[in-house]
């Protein structure tokens, strides 16, 4: 018997594919785990054939299940189902066959769910963190962040450009150490 | 056409669900055909940046889209024949073939060109990056203000998709007037571009607030509400862009008459040549996987 204390730790070692040093808990996506009971296949309706063709949706029969809620960053990341696919391969190799992965986008994920060990984790990497949302996120057009340098501190930094490497860092340049580094934008 | 026309007015019936699911289809076409034409910029954008910007948005764009298809397939599978009669025109007919559950990739990528439901302002050509730009400015101010009030919407998924999708369509709006106003305010020739650019687009904006046939339930927003938020906004930005305000009656710049029919399926020749290249694989391999 497992408690769900224990699969939000298992859930640790599930890193962001594109950002190796934060895990899905640092970056705040999962929303909910529940152990649901036993499951025994029912005879009478036999799974139908997109269940069949998915296989991976319900494994039924496998004893206890774990359902796990997660929310997209952007809607378009492409890491999402790279990330859900991660969740269940770790969750397979702890030993849990019975795993369903639901998507929830109400309430809309936000860069405030992050953890504080996270951000720090963030600025190790070298990526600059999010601002606090409520400070900091405008849109007002022409609006100048003040993003501090991961590297040297510095708050005299110069936006280069609102998209980067990825939908959820902006790229800005360090005017003191010269260095250009990417932000992670509050959403 | 008269029929699709009749078909399409007829769908309105909030309780059924038919009318939402072609209103969920209209949303995501919206967002998928414009995220397919931007994305035509992927390797030729300007500059490094920017290039990288307007993919940025096509993959938005095509998220958005996403979610939309997967859920106008969730309304499709749980409705019961009679309902599933009367959206049946707007299935596609090699599917129909696959006997299999509907899946939100037929309604990508197995559709005809009369079936899509997106405005006609998507599906125009890229142009120059002056037109990529004004239409892309033009349209996410309109899905800015859509999706705000898409948020109240009955249909709690529509309104969770509307929510999470605005936020993202905030830094479109943003980026796009930033680079409106820099294309205005910027060089002769910048000015010449963005001038011309908005005598191509003008005319088919007036779509973007004409309600279809199945914007009528408590689920859809009442597009005609958002055509004065979305005027403020073009005005406040074109003035600092130094652009001449196109009025909407036909005095001055503007043009008297607009252009529509996206929504009931009448498009441009563009749509048929952006499918076509859209489509090819699974046309090509039907429900190849990869």
């Amino acid at each position: 018997m497992v408690s769900v204390h224990e699969i939000w730790k298992m859930l640790q070692e599930v890193k962001d594919p594109e950002i190796p040093v934060l895990s899905v808990i640092d970056l705040g996506i999962v929303r909910d785990v529940q152990l649901t009971p036993l499951s025994k296949p029912h005879p009478a309706s036999p799974p139908s054939l997109r269940e069949k063709e998915k296989g991976n949706e319900s494994n039924l029969g496998e004893g206890e299940g774990v359902r796990i809620t997660i929310t997209p960053t952007y809607s378009g990341c492409p890491a999402m189902d790279v990330i859900s696919m991660d969740i269940r391969l770790k969750l397979i190799e702890k030993g849990y066959r019975n795993v369903k992965i639901q998507q929830q986008l109400s309430p809309a994920w936000t860069t405030d769910w992050m953890s504080e060990e996270g951000k720090k984790k963030l600025k190790e990497y070298g990526i600059a963190p999010p601002n606090p949302k409520q400070q900091f996120c405008k849109e007002e057009i022409f609006m100048e962040e003040a993003v501090q340098c991961p590297r040297c501190n510095s708050h005299r930094t110069k936006l280069i450009s609102q998209f980067a490497s990825t939908a959820c860092k902006s790229m800005y340049r360090c005017l003191d150490c010269i260095e250009t580094f990417d932000y992670f934008k509050c959403h | 056409m008269s029929e699709t026309n009749n078909k399409s007015l007829n769908l309105c019936s909030p309780t059924g669900g038919q009318g939402a699911f072609a209103y969920t289809l209209h949303l995501a076409d919206n967002a998928l055909i414009l995220g397919q034409r931007n994305a035509e910029w992927c390797g030729h954008g300007p500059v490094l940046e920017q290039d990288i910007a307007i993919t940025n948005i096509s993959l938005d764009l095509i998220g958005q889209a996403r979610n939309f298809y997967q859920y106008a397939v969730t309304l499709y599978n749980n409705f019961n024949a009679e309902e599933k009669e009367v959206v049946d025109h707007l299935l596609p007919r090699l599917w129909k073939t696959y006997d299999r559950e509907l899946q939100e990739d037929d309604l990508a990528f197995l559709r005809d060109e009369h079936q899509y439901l997106n405005l006609l302002i998507t599906e125009l050509p890229k142009g120059d990056w002056a037109q990529t730009i004004l239409r892309q400015f033009f349209f996410s101010a309109f899905q800015f203000y859509q999706y705000q009030q898409l948020q109240k919407s009955t249909d709690e998924q529509l309104a969770a998709i509307a929510e999470k999708s605005l936020k993202e369509t905030s830094y479109h709006l943003r980026w796009s007037s930033e680079w409106v106003i820099r294309l205005g305010d910027g060089t002769e020739e910048s000015n010449s571009r963005i001038n011309n650019a908005l005598n191509e687009l003008w005319m088919f904006t007036g779509e973007l607030f004409q309600n279809a046939g199945f914007e009528c339930g408590d689920y859809a927003t009442d597009v005609s509400n958002l055509k004065e938020a979305w005027n403020k906004k073009v005005e406040e930005v074109f003035v600092e862009a130094t652009i001449p305000s196109p009025s909407q009656d036909g005095e001055g710049q503007g043009v008297r008459w607009f252009q529509s029919g996206g929504k009931e399926g009448r498009h441009t020749e563009h749509l048929g040549y952006l499918i076509t290249e859209m489509q090819y694989l699974q046309r090509v391999y039907p429900n190849a996987t990869w």
